[in-house]
């Protein structure tokens, strides 16, 4: 067998094993190591061709291969180490199992390991449509990356479901490459995804989103021919008798959904949240295995990079110090959501004072709000919004000295 | 000419109700700050947007690439056309010129990957 050791070993090329390799390495870490299954760097950004990167991290619209191009060059500048074409099978407490397409099976020992996985897409078989099977169905991320990458035209007449913004950038790509998006299908009352995609990919092309709607059917024997849409009950989600029609169309394409893709840290029995479906960590983006931290869509699906770039740069620095012997710990303190809040990263902390930025998301749209931590009946500190929408990622800043207990909450004004 | 305008400038995405002739506001209403206002002007006189898409090349591999900067909003589609028939030759790196000036807009296109 193989065998190769290092400091700090990194599952995952994109963006979040980028960022925390190159903060792992400034701490002074000796051998920092990159592995990957693809035979290149960048992740899921390599087939997000369109822009809305960077904006808050780099103050410039990026599109997806020149954000990643940027922790790329870093990584190499740093003398980061990479294994690639490595399929990582399995992980325990200091070694990396691996794939190598070289190497064959490649034991990697190390003293910590940071999880950067990312997600993939929900399914028709996690939706549950009922119909026939024919061709033509895709997750919006399927699509994306035949169109970008293989360049492979999926259709000409299409409907997607589901609001997310992978779904609105296909459409507004498709239409470019003079397909006909017929309408944008969404089960709630409200976007999944970014406000700004919506107005520069669907209302600049003037394709509708229909709301509080969704799909009951598909029809079509080899290909699709086009889709049974129904509208539902605003609240209670039913499907309203009568309200079917008929969307012709070749190709469907899913847009619903992203699910962190956790299979090796359940493997390894690490701690993993119901909510968000992926470990539940402290503020130092540490598991509930110390030396295995986690970063990036991994932990919770973000919508922006520049968060995952950031939490990630948490984790790489922490896993480095825990390396050297030099990561604290501290009594823990209990993360709890309150109103309107669905959940909280990181989910627990450890005390010892320090600031901490958590990330959220609301349950339900909201208009004017004030968002809160709180400790007991005491508010550690608070502010408004004009609104807040579960599409959105929120973020509140809790100086931790003193405190007991924090509670966060989203409670309209 | 009336328009109602989201802004896109960061997420609270305020409704603007923007009253004016091509060359001219008389009214604009519904923004939060400054920043706001402004993009609700330029989005109502002369809307831009950057354009991505993909060029072939000659190893048959896709080039991502982009417009360097905003295009007017109604030159995007006869941009792709352009886009289209061009074929490049690698070796490519990030931010070399695929097309300059295209359509005697000023703006070059670039290549965004390699
Ligand atoms: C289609 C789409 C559009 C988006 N649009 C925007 C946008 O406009 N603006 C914005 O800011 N953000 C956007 N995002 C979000 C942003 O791209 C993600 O938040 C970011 O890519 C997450 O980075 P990551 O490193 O966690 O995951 P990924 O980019 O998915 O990287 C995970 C890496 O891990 C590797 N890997 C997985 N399992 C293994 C294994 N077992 N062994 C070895 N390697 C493995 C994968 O091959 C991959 O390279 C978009 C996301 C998607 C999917
Ligand atoms: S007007 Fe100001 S606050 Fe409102 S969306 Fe635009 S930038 Fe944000």
């Amino acid at each position: 067998m193989y065998e190769i050791t290092c400091d700090v070993a990194i599952v995952g090329g994109g963006p979040a094993g980028l960022a925390a390799a190159a903060a792992a390495k400034k701490e002074g870490t000796e051998k920092v190591i990159i592995i990957e299954r693809d035979e290149t760097l960048g992740g899921i950004l390599q087939q997000c061709i369109h822009p809305g990167f960077g904006l808050k991290l780099f103050k410039e619209e990026l599109t997806g291969p020149e954000y990643y191009g940027r922790f790329v060059d870093k990584v190499k500048e740093l003398g980061v180490e990479t294994l690639m074409n490595s399929m990582v099978l399995e992980i325990e407490k200091n070694t990396v199992v691996c794939m190598n397409k070289e190497h064959g099976i490649t034991n990697v020992n190390t003293k910590s390991i940071v999880l950067a996985m990312g997600c993939r897409e929900r399914t028709r078989a996690n939706i549950m449509i009922p119909g026939t099977r024919p061709a033509g169905i895709y997750t919006a991320g399927s699509a994306q990356r035949l169109m970008n990458r293989q360049n492979e035209m999926v259709g000409k007449k299409v409907v997607i479901l589901g609001s997310g913004d992978i779904g609105m950038i296909m459409a507004r790509r498709m239409t470019l490459e003079g397909a006909e998006v017929v309408a944008v299908v969404e089960l709630n009352n409200f976007l999944a995804g970014l406000t700004r995609n919506k107005v520069q990919c669907l209302d600049d092309f003037g394709i509708p989103l229909l709301l509080s709607h969704t799909i009951t059917n598909i029809k079509g024997n080899d290909r699709v021919e086009g889709v049974v849409v129904s509208k539902v009950d605003e609240a209670t989600k039913k499907v309203i008798a009568g309200s079917e029609q008929f969307f012709e169309c070749d190709t469907l394409l899913l847009s619903v959904g992203l699910i962190p893709e956790n299979e090796l840290t359940r493997k390894a029995e690490i701690e993993i949240s119901s909510i968000t479906n992926g470990p539940v960590v402290n503020q130092y983006m540490q598991t509930s295995i110390p030396s295995v931290f986690a970063c990036g869509n991994v932990v919770h699906v973000n919508d922006l990079v520049d968060n995952v770039s950031t939490e990630s740069a948490i984790a790489g620095a922490s896993a480095a110090k825990f390396a050297k012997g030099e990561l604290g710990g501290g009594e823990e303190i209990s993360v709890k959501t309150g109103e309107n809040v669905r959940y909280v990263c990181p989910q627990r902390v450890v005390g010892g004072g320090g600031k901490v930025d958590f990330y959220f998301r609301v349950m339900a749209p909201k208009g004017q709000s004030v968002i809160a931590a709180k400790d007991g009946d005491k508010v550690l500190c608070s502010r408004k919004t004009i609104k807040v929408n579960p599409g959105e990622i929120e973020k509140i800043t809790v100086d931790l000295g003193g405190v007991r207990e924090i509670v966060i909450e989203s409670r309209e004004a | 000419m009336e328009k109602e305008i989201i802004c896109t400038v960061c997420p609270t995405g305020c409704v603007m109700h923007v009253v004016g002739t091509e060359t001219l506001i008389e009214s604009i209403e519904g923004y939060t700050c400054p920043r706001g206002k402004k993009y609700g002007e330029y989005e109502f006189l002369a809307p831009v947007r950057i354009l991505t898409s993909t060029v072939k090349s000659n190893e048959g591999r896709l080039i991502p690439c982009r417009s360097k900067n905003p295009l007017p909003k109604g030159k995007v589609l006869d941009c792709m056309e352009v886009l289209r028939g061009v074929t490049v030759t690698l070796p490519i790196k990030r931010g070399d010129v695929i097309v300059a000036d295209i359509l005697g807009t000023g703006i070059d296109i670039v290549a965004t990957g390699e």
